[in-house]
């Protein structure tokens, strides 16, 4: 169970060794606390500075079973909330709080990236997916005998990758080691050339350009060097790295040894997101196959010097630490913080040495075109966005999952293939992203259109968009890193401002509210988050202003409590309940925009 | 005098005090009236509201009747401000709501020193109390607020003055101070 056993205790290990401890007792005890901050040395405050970051870590006990419900709006959309409801009717447990027999805690969690196969859940850190109420029905049985996990059915917990449509990166398989081989026999210098040729450009969602990050990683002045691959794929909607990690990891893996032995870096790090916990083991067992081919750990390839060691670490329920800088800090075992920029990563990254951060799907694109050559990449794309851009697909199509699409091709065209009926809105790049109308279907996808991380999330006509805002709203408040004030406290406001246009008690001025803090919150945030956060807002604003306008009161003003209620002790005590012993609510003034 | 501005004044549950700093500008009553025309406000006794630009709002919301007089000058006043304390945070009068209703009547009306005949007012002519009193922005939507217990006479008159002139309002720092 403990992965840390065999090596030496270090204090960077902090939020592994918490993970360890929350698996094994289900939650994490004041004498865990105290044990862990004499080994290490750290402050228990600061121990429990993290334990409060991170979403899946607790200091009470959750139940034997902890079941949190992906509640992602296309989880949503398919039925999650009611099958919660279900579950916890089922299970008489009430939404958050163990059961008192301490069997079984039911909740909900940020996307789990089971999006084309949801509703979906974790169960003790598995997925089981396409929940129907059937389906329900077994689990709540299964808990109520305490069967183990290990005794229940298999077809639970499968996860399918469904990849619909394959372009030259899921098609093209390279040999293992194929192009540790080319770095070899060509030398770092042309392979870092031939990246730079393809014009690859990160596929998180930023673009920037891969051989220029290496290049100033590998110019950076230090005797040691850090490759880390983020699988922290948390952006709503997002599940093409899930795919290439469990079908395509040998890959990735090559992609960040040919990083290393280009840059020089002898260490490296997965950093997998606590909800893709189920592929650790299919990981390390990969790792440990590499390591035994001589792909991996000491003298690669029989070459002398030629050393690169990979740790996955976990993370813990964290949106933010798929952001880099927030990400070494988990690394390194702190909260995740985004932190100031420059210095970058590539100078000063993890432990303040020179670190390269790469998306799994560059790592794995910068793998085949060492082995294929540049121009196999740039004969796809256009001429800003060479290549081909994986996207996961899910919401109200027919075929949800992996599409392979040449950058550059129109919104349009992947409604069509992916079986869209009358969609009204594709959220695109996740909940930060941009919301797209049908009047901008035509844009393409590629870095100087429509740019994306790779999540496509469909809305038919049907939708509610202001259900998506809702989910969104509520996603950024809770995930909000709590470190800069605009972000901290914007995302609450407009959380609680959607909430109340929600329930039709909403007038124009808090629309004007909503669209000021939301404009507050893209201009003085410290990080990508909270600049990115209100996106969907801003966008919907523009786009779908008829789903806010019919949610209003139709008056400028409500009254922040109950006029009439408010005198109902006066009545009471004096007896009254003439005309003038109430107030009157004004028939509601005429809407004015 | 029709280019006058209109402004109308009053007080719901305050202690006219913000009135007094009102008349506090002094010699200066005398240029503001070339610039303003009075409609309602204790100062002139006009009891009927009509349409005005500006409605000035002293003290919170306690009673039916505030309410009702609060809401007419929201209807009646393209700006509506609120001035001192009271209206703004509710202000003392709003200390009762650490009570119960029927705990400060009852020692009002009941069991405070001196009462004679004691028995609680139900008389239809009085307004009723509201269980807890509110500031003005609760009830209505305010366009302004002018902070202080009461403003000083020179705040209410750069207030007047720079809204007069349609000048975003600053303040020098000696107006907004309270330490």
């Amino acid at each position: 169970m403990n992965r840390w056993r065999d090596i030496p205790q270090r204090s960077d290990l902090l939020l592994q060794y918490l993970i360890d401890i929350q698996q094994r007792d289900s939650c994490i005890s004041t004498e865990s606390i105290q044990k862990l901050s004499t080994e290490l040395a750290i402050p228990a405050a600061q121990i429990k500075s993290v334990i409060e970051f991170y979403s899946f870590l607790h200091t009470t006990p959750r139940g034997h079973f902890n079941i949190l419900f992906s509640d992602n709006i296309t989880d949503q959309m398919a039925g999650s909330r009611a099958l919660m409801r279900q579950l916890c009717q089922q299970l008489n447990v009430r939404q958050g709080d163990p059961r008192a027999d301490g069997r079984v805690t039911v909740d909900t969690t940020s996307c789990t990236g089971m999006c084309d196969q949801g509703p979906a859940l974790l169960i003790n850190n598995f997925p089981i997916t396409r929940l129907d109420s059937k389906r329900i029905e077994l689990i709540a049985q299964l808990i109520e005998q305490d069967t183990p996990l290990e005794q229940w059915p298999a077809e639970f917990f499968e996860i399918n990758d469904n990849v619909h449509r394959a372009d030259i990166l899921l098609t093209h398989n390279t040999e293992d080691g194929d192009a540790l081989r080319a770095l070899l026999e060509e030398g770092a210098e042309t392979l870092l050339q031939r990246i730079g040729d393809a014009e690859l450009r990160g596929r998180g969602g930023a673009g920037f350009k891969t051989a220029t990050k290496w290049r100033l990683c590998k110019q950076a002045d230090a005797a040691q060097r850090i490759v880390v691959c983020n699988a922290d794929e948390g952006e709503p909607g997002t599940f093409k790295d899930r795919v290439l990690l469990q079908s395509y990891a040998a890959q990735v893996i090559e992609g960040m040894t040919l990083c290393a032995g280009i840059i020089g870096a002898s260490k490296g790090f997965i950093y997998l997101r606590g909800e893709y916990r189920y592929l650790l083991d299919s990981l390390e067992k990969e790792l440990q196959r590499r390591r035994d081919a001589k792909l991996l750990g000491n003298n690669i390839l029989d070459q002398q010097g030629f050393n690169f060691n990979i740790e996955i670490h976990l993370g813990a329920g964290a949106y933010i630490c798929g952001e880099e800088s927030a990400l070494l800090e988990s690394l390194a075992g702190h909260r995740g913080i985004p932190q100031k920029r420059p210095p970058f990563p590539v100078t000063r990254g993890y432990l303040g040495l020179p670190t390269v951060v790469n998306n799994v799907e560059t790592l794995m694109t910068a793998c085949q075109i060492a082995s294929h050559g540049s121009d196999w990449f740039t004969d796809k794309g256009t001429r800003q966005s060479a290549g081909t851009k994986l996207l996961s697909i899910s919401g109200d199509c027919q075929q949800p999952g992996i599409y392979e699409y040449p950058m550059g091709t129109s919104v349009s065209d992947i409604l069509i293939d992916c079986g869209a009926d009358g969609p009204q809105a594709v959220q695109i790049a996740g909940a930060a992203g941009q919301t797209l109308c049908h009047r901008e279907f035509k844009r393409k996808i590629a870095i100087e259109d429509a740019s994306t991380g790779g999540s496509f999330m469909v809305f038919n006509r049907h939708r509610d968009m202001l259900d998506m805002v809702q989910n969104f709203a509520h996603f950024f408040a809770h995930e909000s890193c709590g470190f800069c004030t605009p972000c901290r406290v914007g995302s609450t406001l407009i959380s609680n401002l959607v909430d109340k246009l929600y329930t039709s008690h909403a007038t124009q001025n808090d629309l004007r509210d909503i669209e000021r803090i939301a404009l507050v919150m893209r201009h003085a945030s410290h990080c990508g988050l909270g600049t990115t956060a209100s996106n969907h807002i801003l966008d919907t604003f523009n786009n779908f202003p008829d789903a806010y306008q019919r949610r209003l009161r139709s008056t400028e003003y409500t009254p922040a409590f109950d006029l009439d209620l408010a005198v109902c002790e006066a009545r009471a005590i004096t007896g009254r309940d003439d005309d003038d012993a109430h107030i009157v609510c004004p028939p509601q003034e005429g809407f004015k925009p | 005098m029709s280019h006058k501005i209109r402004v109308a004044t009053t007080s719901l549950a305050g202690c006219f005090g913000c009135h007094m700093s009102l008349l506090d500008i002094d010699e200066r009553l005398l240029e503001l009236i070339t610039l303003v025309e009075f409609e309602r406000s204790p100062i002139n006794d006009i009891k009927q509201l009509e349409p005005v630009d500006v409605g000035i709002i002293e003290g919170g919301v306690a009673n039916t009747d505030n309410v009702e007089v609060l809401r007419e000058f929201r209807r009646q006043s393209k700006i509506l401000v609120a001035i001192g304390a009271c209206a703004i945070n509710g202000g003392i009068p709003a200390m009762r709501n650490h009570f119960e209703l029927k705990e400060c009547l009852e020692e009002s009306y009941l069991d405070g020193i001196g009462v004679v005949n004691p028995m609680i007012p139900n008389d239809p002519e009085i307004p009723l109390l509201l269980n807890k009193v509110h500031p003005i922005h609760e009830v209505v939507k305010v366009d302004y607020v002018l902070p202080g217990c009461p403003p000083s006479g020179d705040t209410i008159w750069t207030f007047l003055t720079e809204l007069l002139e349609g000048r975003p309002i600053h303040f020098p720092y000696s107006e907004i101070h309270y330490d």
